[in-house]
């Protein structure tokens, strides 16, 4: 139940072209912002979005000449979908039935699914009787009844409140781990995709930027997009030895030696600011602007512009010493130990 | 309510209302039950009623996946087609009946064909009333249950198809009972117009008492002979199709 897929879909002025694989039980996250072509992906991999170029492949067969019906490529669309007129039972036994099984075995093998994602007493009930949570399970059920190879899931999440979501992401990661066939899911929330898959696959603009398990990515990112998502600051130059030059001329200095095109890495909280330009050792000490002030846990998140755009954070204490406010003129330092270089 | 718009709308009111009121005055209330009970009445009626409820079957036969095709498919000329499908709802139904003649008339179009091979000659039977009110009725279910075909959310389709659901089976297990009350609601209207159809029937199946004779024909010739008999008869019409319309309404298209 090996996925190999290269998905190419043009629009007008947006192109999809990524390479995608997927081990039988490796679960697959696309992250991504909106718009980066995640939906897409996922909608051609199903085969509801007809492929210009590429293919898809799984264990073997070429599926990309196939319809929907004929793929055994299991969707859990981001609002479910259910459908309306048929109960929980009915929507699970949907798939089972489109296989030629008696009325009586698929409603039994749905009667399993419900049961097995704690849904036992609400078989009965139709969709719009369920709640947000409840239908996010329901859809999963019915996809998982029709025996996928594949499952796809479009922001499985995204629609339930946040109490709801906990506890859905949790059962999730515990049917994902059980589903023996590869899985693919979309989602726009890092967490999601850090809970939830064993490798991550960044994708912006319909391209790959970037793709690894979780500690990979979040130690180096490799784009601005990504350096948000996990919180750090991102730069990319040229280094010759300790020092990274960047595009407009300004400097790094980092602990380990590299050579040649790097990205240049550091958490907010390895950011000092002063009132005045601090004696000793920091290498990495330059003039900034406080451009915004805002709550980011415990501490305060700085935004500061200067030779190089940043993102600091403070103590509420630090802030009040130092009087930070937009348009504020401070000095930023970085301990070289803390900027971390690597290949770009 | 602004005078501009309140004074119109009762006008309006008024106007639709009011030829109902003039029937009920007019009608022969004391002779009303042996009226009802002449032979001829009755058999209008049955077939009136039935000649109707076939159109609507045949319309729904037919229609429904035209409808479908409409609505779910792209092809060249669809635009076209669409409006080919429309024709007979902006055409005289007079003119339907001719042009319905030059088709199945014994040395129509196809009617000849027909004649010899199967030996069915439609003009002049009930089979041509059904035809003629089909032909006439059909374009309403069609715009009817497209329209509801694209408000449905074809998403559902899709997420039935990733289930293993060819096209047909999405159809009939999804979208036809997602769209049902779009089909009802065109079956209703098409039954409608199909009972007072009058212009195709009698130019294509002409007006033969107990045969091709249904209510709006028995009534326009009543209205020559029998003033009350057109007026008793247009009251029965009338009648049956408020209630079967009300009952109808209360079961399947119910807002």
């Amino acid at each position: 139940m090996t996925l190999d897929a290269h998905l190419v879909v043009t629009r007008p002025g947006f192109t999809l072209d990524l390479a995608l694989t997927a081990e039988a039980g490796e679960v697959v996250a696309l992250l991504g912002p909106n718009g980066a072509g995640k939906t897409t992906a996922l909608r051609a991999l199903a085969g509801l979005t007809a492929l210009d170029d590429g293919h898809v492949t799984l264990d073997g067969v070429r599926l990309d000449g196939e319809p929907p019906e004929h793929r055994r490529i299991g969707v859990v669309f981001q609002d479910y979908l259910l459908f309306p007129h048929l109960t929980a039972l009915d929507n699970v036994a949907f798939g089972p039935r489109c296989r030629r099984v008696p009325r009586r075995e698929a409603r039994e093998t749905a009667r399993e699914w419900l049961m097995r994602v704690g849904l036992a007493e609400h078989v009965r009930k139709k969709p719009r009787q369920l709640s947000g949570g409840q239908a996010q399970r329901v859809a999963l059920a019915r996809a998982l009844a029709a025996e996928p190879k594949l499952l796809l899931l479009d922001e499985p999440l995204a629609a339930l409140d946040a109490r709801t979501r906990l506890d859905t992401r949790a059962a999730l990661r515990g049917h994902l781990a059980s589903f023996p066939g590869a899985t693919v899911l979309v989602t726009h929330d890092p967490l999601d995709a850090l809970m939830l898959a064993d490798r991550l696959v960044i994708v912006e603009d319909g391209r790959i930027v970037q793709s690894g398990d979780a500690a990979e990515i979040t130690a180096r990112p490799r784009t601005d997009y990504v350096a948000r998502l996990v919180g750090l600051n991102l730069y990319r130059g040229r280094a010759d030895g300790t020092t990274v030059r960047l595009p407009d001329g300004f400097s790094l200095v980092t602990a380990v030696p590299q050579e040649g095109g790097v990205f240049v890495a550091f958490p907010p909280s390895a950011v000092s600011l002063f009132a005045a330009r601090p004696e000793g050792s920091p290498r990495n000490t330059w003039p900034a602007t406080v451009t915004s002030v805002s709550r980011h846990g415990d501490a305060l998140r700085i935004e500061l512009t200067g030779p190089i755009q940043l993102a600091a954070d403070v103590t509420p204490a630090a802030a009040v010493q130092l009087s930070l406010e937009p348009g504020r003129e401070v000095w930023a330092t970085v301990k070289a130990t803390e900027a971390t270089a690597y290949p770009a | 309510m602004p005078p501009a718009l309140a004074i119109p709308a009762i006008a309006g009111l008024v106007f639709l209302v009011l030829p109902l009121f003039g029937l009920l005055w007019r009608a022969p209330w004391s002779t009303l039950p042996e009226r009802l009970a002449e032979p001829g009445i009755l058999a209008a009626l049955r077939l009136s009623l039935l000649t109707a409820t076939l159109a609507t079957a045949v319309s729904l036969v037919l229609g429904v996946p035209l409808a479908w095709v409409l609505a779910r498919t792209e092809f060249p000329g669809r635009r076209f087609v669409r409006a080919l499908v429309t024709v007979p709802l902006v055409l005289p139904p007079v003119v339907g009946g001719v042009a319905l003649l030059l088709v199945f008339g014994r040395r129509g179009l196809l009617g000849g064909w027909l004649d010899s091979t199967f030996g069915v000659s439609l003009p002049f039977t009930t089979a041509g009333v059904v035809v003629a009110e089909a032909f006439v009725a059909m374009p309403f279910l069609v715009i009817s249950v497209e329209g509801a075909l694209r408000g449905a959310d074809s998403r559902y389709e899709e997420a039935a198809a990733t289930l293993g659901a060819g096209r047909w089976t999405a159809f009939r297990r999804v979208t036809l009972p997602l769209i049902a009350p779009g089909v009802a609601a065109g079956g209703v209207l098409c039954w409608a117009r199909a009972l007072g159809e009058f212009g195709a029937t009698i130019t294509f199946a002409g007006n033969f008492p107990g045969r091709t004779q249904t209510m709006p024909l028995a009534v326009y010739l009543a209205l020559e002979q029998d003033v009350d008999a057109a007026i008793v008869l247009s009251l029965l019409l009338l009648v049956v199709s408020v209630v079967i319309l009300a009952a109808l309404r209360d079961k399947w298209v119910a807002a």
